[in-house]
């Protein structure tokens, strides 16, 4: 079904890391220090950091960002064949044959992710500062932002697998102290265990990925393994790039591992719109396009890539459909929208750059989304029901525009960036195979649908306030981000023009393959805007036409109760991972009680039992033992006798 | 050394014999050491057979450790008469199950 690239991918080899790029261990170490000033130092402090720590925890990524962007101009200055940049800090250890390097690697693709991790990043947390200002626990709250931070950072510029993972982990116990930040409610601690085991099955593949890799190359080293790629066997690398995906499918809540996205939303959201919207979640995708040199080998991996994601491009936007809280289907919106950079990453080099430029902008319009859904909870006292909405545009205009930008761009209305980026997407589809096009069209169809549901039922329509609520307008410190992204994500597409994008991810994905798609190019953007405008009606008809009920009603068809139940993603876990997980607990600890303990009692009581046996040898009288003296003697002499006549 | 060996078998019989039935403890230890006379004879007479003095040497660490173990048993047999007025093997048996 998928053709393998044409010629061998690009390989990795850096250049060392001299001039201002040795400033580049620099972008990890500040938000690392923010946070271990924040979370180490707050308590030694004894309070005298609770105040104003966070100001510590706002000023150091925006440092980060600071020298982001002077290393992006640095790179843009230089030509197109010499932007890999390695920069080796230290030998992290040494075991046997096996040497790993604590190694970074800046080329274009870490460029992009560190200016949307910094950038995107620093006004998150200029935001919270805002929304967490009631918070006794603020100081805790950035010092974990500055944790992800870091391990994100560290994720994106490591430069073997073992980096990578370091990084990997590091994001899972960031995502897992900020889901459960709000420890004291249930569900938000319940929420942060789910999320942290599911990523954790996702781990397995990034370990197994990391120990095939050291058992096939020697080493985890991109440098050495995209130069070695082919000559190892296509089963191996099938093997590799099924495990990576594994690994994605965790971290980036695809089908099978999606069911903690939509409980995440549990943390502030502020995290949402960090961890859950723009960076954590697209790990996966970095993973799969930074790894192009084992996909590049593996046609049967990239198959399933692109089933994957297709189905969870799907299983998002139906989720979304039937949500009331307006989180929640933000986050089933996150789903399905990496479904889609998933299914361009898994198309290949064709794919690539659009995965990462959708990447881009979705991190800008759903960061923006999220913070706006965040600022409407704040003027409705924290309440997350939409059905409880309505009619906000009049009392939060900055939100509304902002929000409207998001929306905008999301649904692919022409000109904004999500337009640009999913339309390449669906491009590169249709040329590979027309099923999975159609498919993705009819998703962008859903999200048509979906977000104007959520427009609809928030901004306009009818008044639904409880009583006693005043929506109104967030403070600047709130709006000013919003409004930041709000225009990025207006401008983003401009990454398109001149096919600059393309150009700048061509050093590490390898050249995209010239193929036109079997309907002009033009031709398919005009169907998807018509398909979205369809979506976009049918919301029109059902939430804006129609009063929206206060209460949920009960007597809806059974898709709707699927997609409430989210396509009971929950009840399959259970039946096929809990259950059995929880029978097998069962069996082993009576195995534990009755098998393990009754071997090591039972022997304890073999014991005694032979002993009270044989102690009625004792009876005391000298001459009974004497008698068995001489019984030992007789057999001794009769043996010395048997042995030396024989 | 037929006759020698003969006789040294038939002490030694005589003194496991009385080890084992007679209830007196002084005859016991008597007993004992005409076993161990039996085998210091059968260790002459193979000394003599074989023409070197082994056996005979072997006979005086016998007889040595046959008066060390006389002192000693004596002893304690001295004592526990002492103290239950009985020198019967049979009364000393509280070591039991």
């Amino acid at each position: 079904m998928f053709v393998l690239a044409e010629g061998a991918a690009p390989l990795v080899h850096p250049s060392s890391a001299d001039g201002v790029f040795s400033l580049l261990w620099l972008v990890i170490a500040l938000p690392l220090l923010g946070a271990v000033i924040l979370l180490v130092g707050g308590p030694l402090a004894k309070g005298r950091l609770d105040r104003h720590g966070h100001l510590i925890g706002v000023a150091l990524p925006v440092l980060s960002f600071v020298v982001s962007l002077v290393l992006f101009i640095a790179l843009l200055g230089r030509s197109s064949d010499d932007r890999q940049v390695g920069q080796h800090l230290y030998t992290w250890f040494e075991a046997g044959g096996l040497k790993v390097g604590a190694d970074l690697l800046y080329d274009p693709l870490s460029a992009l992710f560190l200016l949307l991790i910094t950038g995107v990043g620093s006004l998150i947390h200029i935001y919270s500062v805002g929304y967490m200002e009631h918070d006794p626990r603020r100081r805790r709250f950035f010092g974990y932002l500055n944790l992800f931070v870091a391990a994100m950072l560290t994720l994106v510029l490591a430069a073997n697998y073992l980096g990578v993972f370091l990084g990997w982990e590091g994001v899972g116990l960031a995502s897992y102290l900020l889901i459960g930040f709000w420890q004291y409610k249930h569900s938000a601690a319940a929420a942060a265990k789910k999320a942290f085991i599911l990523n954790r099955v996702g781990d397995i593949g990034l370990s197994l990925g990391v120990g095939l890799f050291f058992v096939t190359f020697g080493t985890t080293d991109f440098t050495t393994i995209s130069a070695n790629a082919d000559r190892v066997s296509e089963g191996t690398m099938t093997a590799l790039g099924l495990l990576l995906l594994l690994a994605a499918c965790g971290k980036s809540a695809q089908v099978p591992l999606q069911s903690w996205l939509l409980d995440a939303m549990e943390g502030p959201t502020p995290v949402s719109a960090l961890i859950h919207a723009a960076t954590m979640v697209t790990a996966g995708v970095y993973l799969i396009v930074r790894s192009n040199f084992v996909f590049d080998y593996a046609p049967h991996a990239r198959t399933a890539v692109v089933v994957v994601a297709t189905v969870t491009l799907l299983w998002g936007a139906i989720i979304g459909c039937a949500k009331d809280d307006i989180k929640k289907v933000l986050a089933g919106s996150t789903m399905s929208q990496i479904g889609y950079m998933m299914l361009a990453a898994g198309i290949g080099p064709a794919g690539y750059p659009f995965a990462i430029f959708h990447l881009l902008n979705h991190g800008f319009f759903k960061a923006d989304m999220f913070l706006g859904a965040g600022s409407v909870m704040h003027a409705m006292d924290d309440d997350v029901d939409m059905r409880h909405y309505g009619l906000l545009r009049k009392a939060m205009p900055i939100t509304f525009v902002t929000f409207s930008m998001g929306y905008l761009a999301i649904i692919g209305f022409p000109g904004f960036s999500g337009f640009w980026s999913k339309d390449k997407i669906i491009e590169a589809a249709l040329t590979q195979n027309w099923f999975v096009g159609v498919l993705a069209m009819i998703g962008a169809g859903i999200t048509g649908f979906y977000m104007s549901r959520l427009m609809f039922m928030t901004f306009f329509s009818k008044k639904r306030w409880a009583d006693g609520v005043h929506p109104h307008e967030s403070p600047a410190v709130m709006t000013i981000p919003l409004i930041v992204l709000g225009a990025l994500s207006v401008l983003g597409g401009l990454m398109l023009a001149g096919d600059w994008i393309v150009d700048f991810l061509d050093p590490v994905v390898g050249t995209t393959p010239e193929e036109s798609p079997p309907i002009p190019a033009l031709a398919i953007s005009v169907i998807v805007v018509l398909i979205v405008a369809v979506g976009v009606a049918v919301a029109w008809y059902f939430f804006q036409r129609q009063d929206v009920p206060r209460e949920a009603p009960h007597d809806v068809s059974f898709a709707t109760r699927a997609a409430r139940a989210e396509l009971y993603g929950n009840e399959i876990n259970d039946v096929l991972a809990v259950q059995p997980g929880g029978q097998l607990v069962h069996g082993l600890t009576l195995f534990d009680r009755h098998g393990v303990d009754a071997v090591v009692e039972g022997t304890a009581l073999g014991a005694v039992g032979t002993g009270s046996v044989v102690r009625l040898a004792q009876t005391g009288y000298v001459r009974s033992y004497a008698l068995s003296l001489l019984a030992g003697a007789v057999l001794v002499v009769v043996a010395l006798l048997a042995v030396n006549l024989a | 050394m037929t006759p020698y060996v003969v006789l040294s078998s038939i002490l030694f019989t005589i003194g496991c014999v009385g080890v084992l039935t007679r209830r007196n403890a002084i005859v016991v230890f008597m007993c004992v050491e005409l076993m161990l006379n039996a085998s210091n004879l059968a260790l002459v007479a193979f000394s003599k057979q074989h023409g070197d003095l082994e056996g005979q040497i072997t006979a005086f660490f016998v007889m040595v450790v046959a008066a060390a173990e006389v002192v000693v048993g004596l002893a304690i047999i001295m004592t526990i008469f002492r103290t239950r007025r009985s020198a019967s093997v049979d009364d000393a048996s509280l070591l039991k199950y």
